[in-house]
């Protein structure tokens, strides 16, 4: 005789603009296995139950940084939450919090993209280098400066809980200066540091907006020390 | 109206009230920044009392007879806790503010930062007691 | 060119008070709120009135009450205006004004009283 499948009960926000004027929340009823993560729970509706379902996803195994959404109220990879873990449900779904709502659980994040691409997020040498003179040569201190932080992979699961410039090959700190320096930059940091408790990769993202803060008032104070501002 | 799906964008921005009450770890937080009235309130109390002492005898025991008032002991109670809670959370977020600190090539803890700052109260409390202690008897 | 925030300074005196606060805050509230007032010896006699003008008096005592009425007030201004934002309460010039402005007057009060208290 088979074993009846343990059932757990999924609550979507649904959200459809051609047909809501508001976001609903629609509920499943998701047959489960104790290694299932959420995101296999959401392909289980898309597959049997509702394929008009939208969500991202790509690697399913907590690095490309696509499935970020709210569970329970809580930024996560769903890729990385076990349904065995909110038991006895439901299990409440929605979209990545502080991003407007495209369709479901897609988020818009232009915001983001636009914000990453200003601060430059790539290495501008401080001096350029030919093939030739091979690569930059670090020791394990200067590694360890930024390492952590170069570990993001862009989920932006610590911009839904909200409420970075070490590394020494980097030449770039005047042109992001500018930003950092600005009301918008880092000094609308309040220090809450649930990003870095959000964060998959442990890249304490709360420490690296607050060096900048340090960062940010040497230069405050320090630029009338020399023409173009702090270096170093 | 539009049927064909995935052409129509409306963008849905959700609503930010409330947005701390929503999550224990926001509720901790605003606690943490309620802390600040207290500090506040001591710091208009000792004005009061530096004003008090300025215009001579009579003001300042004017100021020590309400510091004896059972409304201000009750008050000072609470101060004292939130004051507390300040120390405790202000420690807690200390290590996410500094730079990266090495000693002896290891990266020093947080955890290490925090318990740093619990003795330096320890001992600045025990200093100023003392002090205190020193000045009354002289 | 993005304007340069001031928040730097703000930022120093927040830290500055924060940090004196949570080292001296619980012994400075237990000493005057609470043993002081209760008569607890031997701590009775410590605000008297001729033991505490000395201490004002002393540019050492100055030194010290003046920091830590000020430095408490402009922490308790920067954290409290910007939990107004978190509020939800739209912070303008007037907030900025009310909130740092009292801790400039906190200031401005508690110099005037402890030059008045003479030398």
């Amino acid at each position: 005789m088979p074993e009846a499948r343990k059932t757990i009960e999924i609550r979507v926000m649904r959200y459809r603009p051609e047909q809501d004027d508001a976001p609903v929340w629609q509920s499943y009823q998701v047959p489960y296995t104790d290694d299932m993560s959420v995101l296999q729970g959401l392909q289980y509706i898309k597959d049997e139950l509702d394929g008009t379902l939208s969500f991202r996803w790509s690697c399913r195994m907590a690095i490309c940084g696509s499935c970020g959404m709210m569970v329970n109220g809580q930024p996560k990879l769903s890729c990385q939450t076990f349904l065995r873990h909110l038991l006895p449900g439901p299990v409440r779904i929605e979209g990545l919090a502080h991003f407007p709502i495209e369709r479901d659980l897609v988020v818009n994040v232009e915001g983001f993209i636009e914000k990453l691409e200003g601060i430059k997020p790539y290495i501008i040498p401080k001096q350029q280098r030919t093939l030739a003179q091979g690569e930059h040569l670090q020791t394990p201190a200067q590694l360890e400066q930024f390492e952590q932080f170069s570990s993001c992979i862009n989920c932006m699961l610590c911009y839904a809980a909200h409420r970075y410039n070490a590394d020494s090959r980097d030449g770039g700190r005047e042109q992001r200066m500018e930003i950092m320096n600005a009301e918008e930059g880092v000094w609308g940091c309040t220090a809450v540091g649930y990003c870095s408790e959000v964060c998959p990769k442990h890249v304490d993202p709360a420490n690296a907006v607050n060096q900048n803060k340090v960062n940010s008032a040497k230069d405050y104070f320090l630029r009338f020390l020399s023409p173009k501002g702090m270096h170093e | 109206m539009n049927h064909k799906a995935g052409t129509v964008r409306r963008p849905y921005v959700r609503p930010m009230q409330g947005w701390w009450r929503r999550d224990p770890f926001f509720v901790r937080y605003m606690v943490r920044e309620v802390t600040a009235v207290a500090v506040a309130l001591y710091a208009l109390i000792l004005m009061g009392g530096v004003v008090c002492l300025a215009q001579g005898v009579l003001a300042w025991n004017l100021w020590l007879a309400a510091m004896r008032s059972p409304w201000s002991l009750l008050l000072h109670g609470v101060l004292l806790y939130a004051m507390f809670v300040h120390a405790k959370s202000w420690f807690e977020i200390m290590p996410k503010t500094m730079p990266m600190m090495f000693v002896g090539g290891q990266r020093v803890a947080g955890s290490t930062i925090t318990r740093c700052g619990w003795a330096a109260t320890a001992l600045v409390s025990v200093g100023v007691l003392g002090l205190a202690c020193w000045w009354a008897v002289r | 060119m993005r304007k340069r925030s001031n928040a730097p300074v703000f930022w120093l005196l927040f830290g500055a008070g924060g940090m004196l606060s949570a080292l001296f805050g619980m012994a400075l509230v237990f000493i005057t709120g609470i043993v002081v007032p209760l008569g607890v010896e031997p701590y009775g006699d410590l605000m008297s009135y001729s033991r505490m003008v000395r201490f004002a008096q002393n540019w050492l005592g100055k030194g010290f009450i003046f920091a830590i009425v000020a430095l408490f007030a402009w922490h308790a201004a920067h954290r409290i205006y910007h939990s107004l934002h978190d509020l939800g309460v739209h912070t303008g010039a007037l907030a900025k004004l009310a909130c740092y402005g009292g801790a400039l007057v906190v200031t401005a009060v508690t110099a005037i009283a402890l030059l008045s208290v003479g030398f």
